[in-house]
């Protein structure tokens, strides 16, 4: 038995019927929403309220995993109210819960903590939405890239240094993954791709994750490009970025945060072209203002979306930085009328 | 969407219909370029990207990189390589193909590379259980494979082997691993054609019908190879080499083959190769007539014009000449492979077994001795053809003992002698060797001969002549001495001088004049020797050659005598008034991690090899000019690549078998200068002396502005300002002497010289590591230094290591203070002779002093005022300090003659 005859996830197939039904629909963004709650120190180590369990000397305020611990009912509403406004696939509140990017709050331990309760919370929020409509909705883990790249230097003057190595990434995503799974993930989505060679540590420790736990989830993987070159951080085109992870045979490929719609809509295009899989774009609510907010309305964004739909570019959509339960509600709106992108076998 | 092999580097790469052959780059693989591989175990990886970024210019399609090299951490330098790629774009945009024979080197450029790239190779050749673990790895990694036609039994070579051995690894990769068959490339083997062996003759066609099969029978696979093997035998031959490859690509691709390592900038057009050519490299290639390979090797000789070296190596075709022509190529080749059966033919048809010394054997010794003349051979290629010879009278002796057929005649006897207290005999034994080469018998009596011992052979072997050998400047006294007892017993016949410390004005001033009854004649290097002995042998040339050196001696002498009187030297007071002045205020250095001597045991042989510098190497083999240019020198080069890879093959066995025991002991002490000498102190507070440096003043004449120099004068003087001086010695080990005598015993003399060329540099090399790691670390005040092994050569660091017994302190006595400093010789094994040369003879010590403006220079000439100070200081008498001296005085030391005990 190889990887991929490894048994798949129970509800694989009944993500895979619907994405052929129609295009579905991702939330939009965790951390802009909490920005929005205004949260203190107190808040965010969970001083007076729901205390946490780990320890640490670090100020906590702006580790927005933490609130997955420590203002769990807050985080739960943010999913549930996503999910009443369309959206089909929820992602956890995970971007930075690996040891790696956790190291900087003093919080390596509370890796394991933070992705099942996470998934957990989401699951909560999904569960409550479908005893309302009824619609099957699903929690798909995410996994951010850390905060090190493995194919660049930091130091300019050594351009052979590493900060990070391949086998550091791969057990960090490995203590991600396995927590994502055991909380009871339904897709694992390796996402905001700024270095190829950090989602190849995570797409390798999710094959390990999978065949220890003798079943494979559906991976959805998400790449961005930052730059007008048109390229990853890390100097990848759109297309070998896909070459490079295509061995994951993912359920997905695609693009997320970044310039917003427009600017991914070329990117986009070339790798919808390519991928023999589901394509998915989730961009920013366009470039974020002087004051770092983002001014798009929801309308805005979901006629550029409305675009991608329209000639047939995505089956996933959702939104990312700066996109409210608003922004989702319009994109839904805006993509329902149009059939899903068809893919080449 | 059609399944397709597709690749990544920044940039997608797809192998498509519209591709016919993808060519690999392979010049930044160390197993198929010398430059490439140079520059890594150079640790020159900014040229070595260079070599990268041209190839991508040139239109390569994949970069292979081969890190597998013996001298080298493999899987340190693909990660380093790789890592640098990525930061360069213009090279990173293509995929790389990771090419390493060991699966760990693979996996470490696995975690390398952000694209897909490609891995070159797994094989069933571990069997399937490493196969299907491998190649799920290569899948988790998300990487393309070239699977080699190897299996548990080997390598396939016939068109069934090859295609079972890919149908069955498609089949496990395909079915078992669930590997994308469009991401497995096979690699059926190229094999040499045309060696001149028949079961060879079809490997080109086994090639080409098993590609077709694959491609027809095993869906989306593809198939590579290297092409440059399949006309190894017409190595140096690049015109016949080229157009064999384009004749085989040309039906290789016709049948399939998408994907290969060709050197692309020396393929040529199938449709341009001369059509006579074009069609013998076709019946070759596809096996088409029985004489194809004869046909193809006529015309080679017509092709091979254009300057490439001389085809010899596997060209197999002299094997069929008679068997006095393959003797004589075998000895000017240096060929030992096939000496015993052609010695043994030729004894067989010979009448006597002399006769074969006395025909082939003589004969092409000859040829070798008139290339050699003529500049056309160097001295490795005669030490090689030396071991031809002598492997195949080994196997005649016995024969001739048989028979009782006297011994050969030969030329004249000569015994050869390093001299008492000296170690060194590398430069004695290649003069041997080219001695025996041209007929002469040694009689070869090793290192550390008592005079008595030279004489009492020489009578008693009746010997034609004598050859002394010495390194270190003591060695030139035993040898002036020696040179006094000769004529005191009556003895009559030539002495012959030789060593890296003699020289001509020495033999005539210093040694010829004691030995009036024979000649003393110093001989530059071995290339001289045969000429200088055999005029001295031969009854009618001997008297005028003689008469000819010793009017040349005479003027030698009397011009030395007069420039001398002119050379005036400075008192010692004035010397000293115009020493070196360091301004030491403000001057601040680290102390050393430790004070006193420890033992350094953490020796890695293959790190101190990258530590080697080759110049002195070929220097040793009397091959004069720069490594690594003069790999490439018009006249010398060939024989310069074939002594490198000779040496490199070698240095691959010591490292990987472990030959040498390499042992050091490093020690640093509080230190001040008083005077001309450096007071060392027990511990900091420097109340306690542990022991004095003493150092000698140049006394030249000097320009203005120019200091009259000490060693003493870079270290801070007591009171200025704290500061430490470090001591040193190394040594390759004590095995060298019995490996040499393993090969001699073998009849290898070629291997017993290489072995002890290598253990010398050895030593030197690990000189320069332990420096380096002084000044990093033990000592630490350049902590952030990064030279490459390379760049050292050139010292740009920061302090010196002077060595008592070189130009900067020339007083081998000092070798006592430091060794008994470090305990030298109990943490080493190292020991002095009486002449104060340290054995094993690979080995080096000394002092390090790390003064910025510490530099190297030579005392030269001293006077009697410094030297009656100087035994003073040293607590030695006048005439001792005479006599270890006596290379460097500026005047005739009262009694000449007690010139050594």
């Amino acid at each position: 038995m190889h990887h991929f005859t490894i048994p798949q996830h129970p509800r694989q197939a009944e993500i895979a019927a619907l994405v052929r039904e129609r295009i579905l629909i991702l939330d939009g963004a965790m951390g802009t929403m909490i920005q929005s709650l205004g949260l203190s120190e107190d808040d965010y180590s969970g001083k007076g309220g729901c205390g946490c369990a780990h320890h640490s000397e670090h100020p906590q305020k702006g580790n927005n995993d933490l609130l997955t611990l420590t203002q769990p009912k807050a985080i739960e509403d943010i999913h549930f109210d996503f999910a009443m406004a369309g959206a089909d696939i929820v992602e956890t509140n995970t971007f930075s819960s690996t040891t790696i990017a956790q190291a900087d709050y003093g919080l390596e331990t509370a890796v394991a903590d933070l992705n099942r309760e996470a998934v957990r919370v989401a699951r909560r929020a999904l569960d409550r939405a479908t005893d309302i409509d009824g619609r099957p909705r699903f929690v798909a883990g995410a996994v951010g890239p850390t905060n090190r790249t493995a194919s660049i230097s930091p130091d300019v003057n050594n351009p052979g240094y590493r900060a990070v190595t391949f086998d550091d990434l791969r057990r960090a995503y490995g203590e991600q993954i396995r927590a994502l799974i055991e909380g009871g993930a339904d897709l694992i989505l390796i996402e905001t791709i700024f270095d190829t060679l950090n989602a190849k540590a995570a797409i390798f420790a999710a094959f390990e994750a999978f065949a220890e736990r003798g079943q494979r989830l559906p991976v959805m993987i998400s790449g961005t490009i930052t730059d007008a070159s048109g390229r990853t951080l890390s100097g990848q085109t759109p297309t070998a970025f896909w070459h490079s992870v295509a061995h994951a045979r993912p359920f997905s490929i695609g693009l997320n945060c970044a310039l917003g719609a427009a600017a991914m809509r070329p990117h986009l295009a070339e790798l919808s072209a390519v991928a023999d899989t589901f394509t998915c774009a989730y961009p920013n609510a366009g470039l974020p203002n002087a004051f770092g907010q983002y001014d798009e309305t929801p309308e805005q964004t979901a006629a550029q979306i409305a675009d991608f739909a329209r000639e047939g570019l995505v089956n996933l959509t959702g939104g990312c930085c700066g996109t409210t339960p608003e922004h989702i509600r319009a994109i839904a709106e805006a993509v329902a009328p149009f059939t899903p992108r068809e893919v080449s076998a | 969407m059609t399944p397709l092999l597709r690749l990544s580097g920044l940039e997608p790469f797809v192998l498509s219909a519209d591709i016919p052959f993808v060519n690999v780059g392979e010049r930044t693989n160390v197993t198929g370029s010398a430059r490439f591989r140079k520059l890594i175990t150079n640790g020159d990886f900014a040229a070595a990207l260079d070599v990268a970024r041209d190839q991508v210019e040139n239109g390569a399609q994949i970069i292979d990189v081969n890190m597998d090299e013996g001298l080298i951490d493999s899987k340190a330098a693909m990660v380093e390589f790789l890592n640098l790629i990525a930061s360069e774009p213009d090279i990173a945009r293509v995929p790389v193909m990771i090419d390493s024979s060991k699966w760990e080197v693979i996996e470490a450029g696995l975690q390398c590379v952000q694209g897909k790239s490609v891995v070159n190779s797994i094989s069933l050749k571990e069997g399937e259980a490493a196969f299907r673990e491998q190649a799920g790895l290569c899948l988790a990694y998300g990487a393309a494979v070239v699977v080699m036609a190897f299996d548990e039994q080997g390598q396939a070579d016939t068109f069934a082997r090859k295609t079972e051995i890919c149908a069955r690894a498609y089949r496990i990769l395909v079915d078992e691993v669930g590997f994308p068959p469009q991401d497995i490339i096979f690699d059926p083997n190229v094999f040499a054609v045309a060696t001149g062996i028949d079961e060879h003759n079809n490997y080109g066609v086994d090639f080409i019908e098993a590609t077709r099969w694959i491609r027809k029978n095993l869906p989306h696979a593809h198939v590579s190879g290297g092409v440059s093997n399949l006309s190894f035998s017409f190595r140096g031959n690049e015109p016949v080499r080229e157009a064999m490859h384009a004749v085989f690509l040309y039906h290789a691709i016709a049948a399939g083959m998408d994907m290969g390592i060709v050197n692309a900038g020396q393929l040529i057009v199938y449709d341009q190769i001369d059509p006579d050519l074009r069609d013998a490299c076709e019946d070759v290639v596809l096996n088409r007539s029985a004489d194809a390979t004869e046909r193809l090797l006529e015309l080679a000789q017509r092709f091979r014009g254009e300057g490439g070296a001389q085809r010899r190596e596997k060209d197999m075709s002299w094997r069929e000449w008679p068997v006095d022509k393959r003797i004589e190529h075998a000895l000017v080749n240096g060929i030992t492979e096939f000496i015993e059966a052609d010695t043994e033919e030729a004894r067989l048809a010979a009448e006597r077994p002399l006769d074969v010394i006395e025909g082939p054997l003589m004969a092409g010794m000859n040829v070798v001795g008139d290339l050699f003349g003529a500049g056309k051979m160097f001295l490795p290629q005669v030490v090689k053809s030396a071991r031809v010879m002598k492997q195949s009278v080994a196997i005649l002796l016995p024969y001739m003992e048989a028979e009782k057929d006297g011994s050969q005649k030969a030329a004249g006897k000569v015994l050869m002698a390093t001299v008492k207290g000296d170690v060194h005999d590398i430069g004695k034994n290649i003069v041997g060797v080219v001695l025996a080469c041209n007929n002469y018998q040694i009689i070869d009596l090793g290192v550390m001969v008592p005079p008595q011992k030279i004489l009492e052979i020489a009578r008693e072997e009746n010997v034609d002549a004598i050859g002394l050998s010495g390194l270190i400047t003591p060695s030139l006294d035993e040898m002036a001495h020696l040179a006094a007892e000769m004529e005191r017993e009556g003895f009559d016949i030539p002495l012959l001088i030789g060593g890296a410390t003699t020289s001509k004005i020495h033999t005539a001033v210093k040694i010829a004049p004691r030995y009036s009854r024979g000649a003393a004649i110093h001989v530059t290097d071995a290339s001289r020797a045969v000429g200088v002995v055999s005029q001295l042998l031969s009854p009618a040339q001997r008297a005028p050659y003689i008469d000819g050196v010793r009017a040349d001696y005479a003027q030698v002498a009397a011009r030395h005598h007069r420039n001398e009187s002119t050379k005036s030297r400075v008192p010692l007071d004035r010397a000293r008034a115009n020493a070196f002045r360091i301004d030491w205020s403000g001057y601040s250095v680290p102390a050393p991690r430790f004070t006193g001597a420890r033992p350094v045991e953490d020796w890695d042989l293959a790190e101190i090899a990258r530590y080697i510098d080759w110049t002195p190497f070929f220097q040793t083999w009397e091959m004069k000019g720069m490594y690594p240019r003069i790999l490439d020198d018009e006249k010398q080069g060939d024989a310069a690549r074939a002594l490198f890879d000779d040496a490199q093959a070698m240095l691959r066995r010591i490292i990987d078998e472990r030959w040498f025991g390499p042992r050091a002991v490093v020690g640093f002490w509080p230190a001040n200068a008083v005077g001309d000498d450096i007071r060392l102190f027990t511990d900091d507070s420097r109340s306690t002396e542990l022991a004095t440096l003493h150092t000698l003043r140049q006394q030249t004449q000097k320009r203005d502005g120019r200091p009259n120099l000490a060693l003493a004068d870079f270290v801070a003087p007591k009171g200025a300002a704290p500061d430490w001086v470090g001591g040193f010695a190394v040594t390759a080990g004590p095995e060298e002497s019995g490996l040499a005598d393993k090969f001699e015993r073998a009849n290898d003399n070629y291997s017993a010289i290489m072995v002890k060329a290598l253990a010398d540099r050895f030593a030197e090399a690990m000189a320069e590591l332990l420096h380096q790691r002084v000044r990093r670390n033990y000592w630490g005040y350049a902590p952030d230094e990064v030279f490459t092994p390379q760049e050292l050569i050139g010292e740009p660091y920061r302090g010196i290591r002077p060595a008592p017994g070189y130009p900067a302190q020339p007083d081998h006595t000092e070798k006592r203070t430091l060794f008994d400093l470090l305990d030298a010789t109990a943490q080493t094994g190292v020991e002095l002779t009486e002449s104060m040369a340290m054995w094993p003879g690979s080995s080096v010590s000394g002092i390090y002093l790390g003064n910025p403006d510490a530099y190297y220079f030579g005392v030269a000439k001293i006077e009697r005022d410094q030297v009656a100070d100087y035994a003073r200081r040293k607590g030695m008498s006048v005439d001792e300090v005479e006599r270890w001296l006596a290379p460097i005085l500026n005047y005739t030391p009262r009694d000449t003659d007690s010139a050594a005990a």
